[in-house]
């Protein structure tokens, strides 16, 4: 602290440094603040004003969409895709890394190598047969046809994340625990799961943020506009109010809403997520 | 150790172990129970959905199929002939290679750079973190959208700075010499922060008592710099190159509301590609063969990379 005080404000370095931040700050600010404030305009001051505050704020264009049918559709049908991927990801990747931490077998080793191999490829290289799989099993525009092929696309990561965090379960207490009688699954239940909750946070979250904001996937597997979650729901929009920036900004600033606040909320987790299962995976 | 091997070791098969179900505890049918419940359910997803697919991709290459009844008209190569005779498959490989080439001499010396100085504490550096790593938290599809905004050429940011200057503005994304370049502005825009806090997490668990030494060996700041933190650096740098080409090779949803991939096929990737020409006119074989292409550049690009330069991690 001391050490900052001393330097002065005329120190070059200094000076550079807070110029060169100030500099991406505005290049990170600048397009999120116009879109926010383009919301307030109208379609002729946008055109005018772009960058500055709106001379007259239009609270209409926000108040449009907030009271439209549509935009919560939007958001609903995120959420309740969101959720099922969510649930169904802390489950079976919970179970599996429960089974890889602390159950010796044959093979264990083996099938915990054929579920990294899910972290080497993108969902896109195969989406076409992934396509006509959903189709077979007549998940096509259902919200589990989404969820579905989320979550086995995030269990590799999952798995590896939280296995590692049981493992760091002393081994005594499961031990201790099966000597007195109680099962594996016990175990996990009473002992592991509750033990977990900071991991199992991160990896919800990270699960919920991917699912969230995911395009392609909803976008092969869904027809009907009634189930679209919102990164669809935004484009079809954008297609229809197709120069009328002022709408669509507001659209956009109320979509992304939810993710800055989720964000917020979660920073911890989704920046630990991020990192720990990027540093180690 | 040993007394975890002694209890866990594998005594028998699924059929010795299944007369001993009644007891409970620390024996294989505790274990075999487990085995049977909690493992399936994410390896039948996995293989399902993940698997599979990748192997039907191979398959359906082979066919000249619009994904209706079932696959018969086997043509062989022919669908991989025709993907590498596209002059488009080319410019989409030519632009994902641009995207890697801009994400590792733009945005990961940028990254660090900022690492470097976010890293320490001084006030205003938590909020500049959290300003510099929200592009990523944003949905690719709404970051596409801000900047078809932003280079909107009637009411987009850009357009009225080239108007301030009285010139007629143009229009970035519509032009097949600019599209690519817009979107790789994006593409650093909103990937950066990412990288940032990679570095800033290894600066962070970096043992400090190795910096303290050089300086009262008398390094200057810059000496410091090159010959101790970097190089302790250098595993999260391998890696996040490996997620910078990982992530540019897979690059779609950031390049649909821009551009779609045009003007003329100048900003397609191979994502944006495979969707264009292979799920929205359902030409199975063909995307599948592109989907297979891309396949093979993934693995043997991370099995290259990982041999190569992440032996020991």
């Amino acid at each position: 602290m001391s050490n900052a005080g001393a330097r002065s404000a005329f120190d070059p370095a200094v000076l550079f440094k807070a110029l060169f931040l100030g500099l991406i700050a505005i290049f990170v600010l600048v397009p999120l603040l116009a879109t926010l404030l383009g919301g307030f305009k109208s379609l002729g001051e946008l055109r005018v004003n772009p960058f500055g505050l709106p001379r007259h704020w239009e609270w209409q264009n926000y108040a449009d969409i907030l009271f439209s049918a549509r935009y919560w559709q939007l958001l609903r049908n995120s959420l309740v895709i969101s959720t099922l991927a969510v649930t169904l990801t802390l489950i079976t990747a919970s179970m599996a890394a429960f089974t890889f931490a602390h159950v010796r077998f044959f093979g264990s080793s083996m099938l915990l190598s054929y579920l990294t191999l899910g972290l080497l490829f993108p969902a896109a290289t195969a989406v076409l047969p992934l396509f006509i799989k959903v189709r077979d099993l007549g998940l096509l525009d259902t919200y589990f046809g989404v969820a579905l092929p989320q979550v086995a696309f995030s269990l590799a990561m999952s798995v590896l994340l939280l296995r590692r965090f049981f493992k760091d379960i002393p081994y005594e207490l499961l031990e201790a625990a099966l000597v007195d009688g109680c099962s594996y699954i016990k175990f996990f239940r009473y002992v592991t799961l509750p033990l977990s909750r900071p991991i199992l946070a991160t990896v919800g979250t990270i699960t919920f943020v991917n699912s969230w904001n995911a395009y392609l996937l909803p976008l092969v597997m869904l027809n009907t506009d009634a189930l679209y979650p919102w990164p669809l729901g935004i484009m079809v929009y954008q297609g229809e109010y197709s120069s009328e920036w002022h709408l669509i900004l507001a659209f956009i600033t109320l979509t992304i809403l939810p993710t800055i606040i989720l964000f917020l909320l979660a920073q911890k987790h989704i920046v630990a997520g991020l990192t720990a299962g990027a540093v180690k995976g | 150790m040993a007394r975890r091997i002694a209890i866990t070791s594998p005594v028998g098969v699924a059929g010795e172990a299944a007369p001993q179900v009644a007891v409970r505890g620390p024996g294989w049918d505790g274990r075999f129970t487990v085995l049977i419940l909690f493992l399936p359910p994410a390896l039948l997803l996995f293989t399902l959905f993940v698997v599979l697919p990748i192997g039907e991709a191979a398959w359906y290459s082979a066919f000249n199929w619009n994904g209706f009844g079932r696959p018969t008209n086997w043509i062989g190569f022919d669908n991989y002939r025709f993907v590498l005779e596209t002059r488009a498959f080319w410019l989409a490989l030519r632009n994902n290679g641009l995207i890697i080439a801009v994400s590792l001499a733009v945005q990961l010396p940028l990254a660090l750079t900022l690492a470097l100085m976010l890293a320490e504490r001084f006030r205003g550096a938590v909020a500049l973190r959290m300003l510099f790593f929200m592009p990523y938290i944003l949905a690719e599809i709404a970051t596409g959208l801000i900047f078809s905004f932003v280079y909107d050429g009637d009411y987009g940011l850009v357009a009225s700075i080239w108007r301030a200057f009285g010139a007629e503005p143009p229009h970035l994304l519509a032009s097949t010499d600019t599209a690519m370049l817009a979107v790789l502005i994006v593409v650093v825009w909103k990937y950066f922060g990412f990288h940032m806090m990679l570095f800033i997490a290894a600066l962070q668990s970096l043992d400090k008592s190795l910096v303290e030494a050089a300086r009262i060996d008398g390094a200057t700041r810059t000496q410091t710099l090159r010959h101790v933190v970097i190089p302790l650096l250098y595993p999260t740098i391998r890696l996040s190159v490996f997620f910078a080409i990982i992530g540019s090779l897979q690059l779609f949803d950031l390049v649909m509301p821009l551009t779609r991939g045009g003007p003329a096929d100048s900003s397609n990737t191979m994502v944006s590609f495979l969707y264009n020409n292979g799920i929205s006119r359902m030409r199975v074989g063909y995307g599948s063969a592109i989907g297979v292409i891309l396949f093979a550049i993934c693995v043997t690009f991370a099995f290259t990379y990982k041999r190569w330069f992440m032996r020991d991690e």
